[in-house]
């Protein structure tokens, strides 16, 4: 389980956001995750509770968006994307690729009053 | 209500700590290793294969994580110059070395009289791939009994490595491993990645690992 220290750093990205912006509650924090990435969003969801209690931040509703895995062809450079574990190229077949997306983990953006 | 625009990576702060790592070891000359594998693949045998080859070169240290008990830091610490152990039970992530848990590994280290630091991550393949420690060199270790589909199930880890090695030749007449197939699926993803096929219980193959790793410091040295 590596949620916890996750969830510790969007909680302080959010804090001090917060902070700069002059917010009194944070409402919603965004977050995008790669399907490729090895996060877990079930689990940050069950730390926020525990790291934001007693902050600006309890209460907040967090809601994951989900970066597909994204590929470009290294013969062709054609990117697209694969949700199955085959990775080839759509236009020219090859089977050679690049990882171009899918491990993304960071906050978008946020709601605050 | 009021929306924030934030764009924020949520790993940067790990990647700080990582870079601070490496200008520590860079300050030191000391060439750092990031071994990771699944539990039981070979990460001990092949660092003390390793000091066993290169002692005579290289003041080597070791740092050794897992999630609980010393046996690994003790297997080693009557070979290698200096060990570390980092045991992750208690902390916030559990199954990988973060660059912070390396930072403080480092300050218990005698930098100074070391040439090369083998990490030894915890034994996953998964989480190991999304945190960087400040190391040079990152290699993922694979071997026989674990079957040859671990690329296409664990493709980040592979995708990054900079040497992949495939260990415990000597089980290859008792397995279905096929090798060429597993070293196809990584260069898929990972061209330039070098596969080095060794057995650590019989010494096969550890010589050319042992040059891969030598190579790679001088070329590190040169290049800094």
């Amino acid at each position: 389980m590596h949620e916890l220290g996750v969830t510790e750093s969007i909680v302080n990205i959010a804090l001090d956001k917060a902070k700069e912006a002059q917010a009194s509650k944070i409402v919603k924090i965004n977050i995008v995750v790669g399907e490729l990435s090895g996060f877990v969003p079930d689990c940050i969801e069950f730390y926020f509770d525990f790291v934001s209690k007693d902050s600006i931040a309890e209460g907040a509703k967090l809601h994951f968006e989900l970066a597909p895995a994204e590929f470009r062809c290294r013969t062709c450079s054609t990117i697209f994307h694969s949700h199955d574990s085959t990775w080839t190229c759509p236009k020219c077949q090859s089977q050679s690729v690049e990882i171009t997306g899918g491990r993304e983990l960071y906050v978008e953006n946020m709601e605050v009053e | 209500m009021k929306k924030i625009e934030i764009v924020q990576n949520i790993l940067e702060a790990n990647e700080s700590i990582a870079s601070q790592n490496q200008r520590l070891l860079d300050e030191y000359k000391v060439f750092a290793i990031n071994i990771m594998s699944s539990p039981g693949a070979g990460k001990t045998s092949l660092i003390l294969q390793t000091i066993a080859r290169l002692k005579d070169k290289l003041r080597i240290g070791v740092v050794e994580g897992d999630f609980a008990s010393t046996i690994d830091a003790d297997k080693v610490k009557d070979e290698a110059a200096a060990v570390v152990q980092i045991t992750t039970r208690n902390m916030s992530e559990q199954c990988a070395l973060i660059a912070n848990m390396v930072s403080h590994a480092l300050k218990c280290l005698p930098l100074g009289d070391i040439d090369l630091l083998l990490i030894e991550n915890v034994g996953n393949l998964l989480c190991p791939a999304e945190f960087v420690l400040g190391e040079h060199r990152r290699v993922v270790i694979s071997s026989l009994p674990e079957g040859d589909d671990k690329p296409i199930k664990y493709p980040v880890i592979f995708a990054d490595a900079d040497a992949v090695v495939i260990n415990k030749l000597d089980f290859l007449p008792y397995v279905d491993f096929d090798i060429a197939a597993f070293e196809k699926a990584i260069k898929r993803l990972n061209p330039g990645v070098k596969i080095l096929q060794v057995s650590c219980k019989t010494g096969a193959g550890i010589e050319n690992w042992c040059s891969w790793l030598l190579d790679e410091l001088k070329a590190n040295r040169i290049g800094k």
